[in-house]
């Protein structure tokens, strides 16, 4: 088995053969552009004949997430994926999946919004993915990543955070990232835990009750406030833990730079190229990447802020991640936004053009 | 070394496969790639482009503002993407259809009649590997060793039987390319 093998693939088909190969128990989605390769890869390998991993068109996305919810909840490796409006329809089972502690992985391959909006990239998800998405205090844990490689390797880091912290994560991507081919490496294949394995890591998960133990119950409906505070409570300081050590982020060409170009997933590809047309051109910048974007890196913000003319954030969008990045900075550095919006994915030489204006 | 290439023509005309093919060279090669298809509504009739970036080292934006080679396939593209190509850079486009040619003088334009050369061989699905042969005589991005190994990865087996015309179309792309005077 070639498993190290170099390939040339859509970040879409990435997700779905690594998804294959780091042992997930099962898939459960909808199609919807710009993400339908990921189940049409599925599709077309069949991973239930080698694996035993299930794959599922389910009759909406609601129902997707609601699977994921079940067999989540029974200790098995889940996730589903849609684009933009698809994901909106998702945000009552992720909220659900938030308070019974529910360990699923959801990918968003982002499209112009709002509404059904268009099938072109966009950002424009960022305030929803971060903010928890649907109703109540809740975070899920969110990864962007800004290369077909980084799709294919994300999928085992969020189902090993989705487990270690029983919460749901999100890997929030775009149509660039998602519709692009480049070189990756696959991780190598690794078996489907046991029911044993499932029985003895999860010993919450609703497999089924033994003697020696009550009932296990995967449920966000809690009617005694007084309880339902303590649960909060917990979920918060596990909220707390994961924003003490979960933080992840990238750094390039920030040593020398006058500015700082904070940019996450696909915007942030368009700015490297950006800065280095800019450094052609005598101004001097760097990039900061969020790789988590909840957790946020505020203090790493705030730290690479310091001693620069200016922080430029480059989203696709009206300004979202911006926010974070100015209460990060907290008005020790002059902060900049540029972005598209509906779809439209900004060149890079407008991006060197929005740097120049904070030059001036 | 890193080629910025813009392939565009019409829906249907093998636009998207044709960048594929380039791009699975350049792995092939052991180069950097990406792929970046315009995958709006296009469809048959309509316009379609694909960005393809080979380098020997790791590329930053799959999306570009300018590029150094672009090969136009139709006027709609050509119109379009003639003062996309960088100073010094490379316009390829075939003369099938064109009414308005390309007017820039910093560039170098080669015009390639692949669609002609295609019905001659009474072959049009050759019309791709025509107009690579093409490029690849005027900027060899990849081998032809390279494209023949990306051919063999990326076709069906069955379809194997094909490879030795593809190849042939190559060198014929490369012989009927030609500088146009400025």
């Amino acid at each position: 088995m070639a498993e190290q093998e170099v390939t040339l693939m859509k970040g879409n088909e990435a997700i779905a053969r690594a998804a294959v190969r780091c042992g997930v128990d099962g898939y459960f989605g909808y199609p919807i552009t710009p993400q339908s390769e990921v189940i049409e890869t599925l599709a077309l390998d069949k991973p239930w004949e080698t694996t035993g991993m299930v794959v599922v068109q389910a009759e909406s996305e609601v129902a997707s997430i609601n699977m994921v919810y079940g067999a989540a909840g029974a200790g098995k490796r889940a996730f589903t994926s849609s684009s933009s409006p698809g994901i909106a329809l998702m945000q009552e089972g992720i909220s659900y999946m938030a308070g019974a502690e529910i360990p699923g992985v959801v990918v968003n391959v982002q499209r112009g919004g709002p509404g059904l909006g268009t099938i072109q990239p966009s950002q424009s998800d960022y305030f929803q993915a971060t903010r928890g998405g649907g109703n109540g205090d809740y975070n899920v844990i969110v990864l962007a990543p800004a290369s077909v490689q980084e799709m294919a390797d994300f999928v085992d880091l969020s189902f090993n955070l989705a487990f270690k912290y029983r919460n749901p994560v999100m890997i929030l991507s775009d149509g660039v990232i998602g519709q692009m081919m480049e070189r990756v490496v696959l991780p190598p294949y690794r078996p489907r835990r046991t029911e044993e394995e499932i029985r003895r890591e999860c010993p919450w998960a609703t497999m089924g009750r033994t003697k020696d133990r009550r009932p296990n119950i995967m449920t966000s409906l809690e009617l005694k406030s007084e309880v339902m505070e303590v649960h909060n409570l917990h979920l918060q300081e596990k909220y707390r833990k994961i924003r003490e050590t979960e933080v992840r982020y990238d750094t390039w060409q920030c040593d020398d730079a006058d500015y700082v170009i904070v940019a996450f997933g696909s915007a942030a590809r368009l700015a490297q190229k950006a800065i280095d047309m800019a450094r052609d051109c005598g101004i001097k910048a760097g990039l900061f990447r969020p790789i988590t974007l909840w957790p946020f890196p505020t203090e790493q913000i705030a730290a690479v802020a310091q001693g620069r003319k200016g922080i430029l954030v480059v989203e696709i969008n009206a300004g979202q991640m911006v926010e974070d990045v100015r209460l990060a900075v907290n008005g020790s550095t002059p902060v900049g936004h540029f972005g598209r919006l509906g779809g439209i994915v900004p060149e890079p030489d407008e991006i060197v053009d929005a740097l120049r204006k904070m030059e001036n | 070394m890193e080629k910025e290439i813009i392939i565009s023509g019409f829906g249907g005309q093998g636009v998207l496969s044709m960048g594929k093919i380039l791009a699975y060279s350049g792995l092939m090669e052991g180069k950097e790639v990406t792929w970046m298809p315009a995958y709006g509504p296009e469809q048959r009739g309509g316009t379609a482009n694909v960005t393809v970036i080979v380098s020997d080292e790791r590329i930053s934006s799959p999306i570009l503002s300018t590029y150094d080679i672009a090969i136009v396939l139709n006027q709609p593209s050509l119109d379009k993407f003639e003062p996309k190509v960088k100073p010094g850079g490379i316009l390829i486009y075939d003369g099938y259809g064109i009414i308005n040619p390309p007017t820039r003088s910093d560039i170098t334009v080669y015009r390639i009649d692949a669609m002609d050369k295609a019905a001659e061989m009474k072959n049009g699905k050759i019309f791709n590997m025509i107009v690579l042969g093409g490029l690849l005589e005027v900027c060899p991005v990849v081998s032809h060793a390279g494209m023949e190994k990306a051919l063999y990865k990326t076709l069906p087996e069955r379809h194997h039987g094909l490879i030795p015309l593809n190849m042939q179309a190559l060198e014929e792309g490369g012989k009927i390319i030609s500088r146009m005077a400025r």
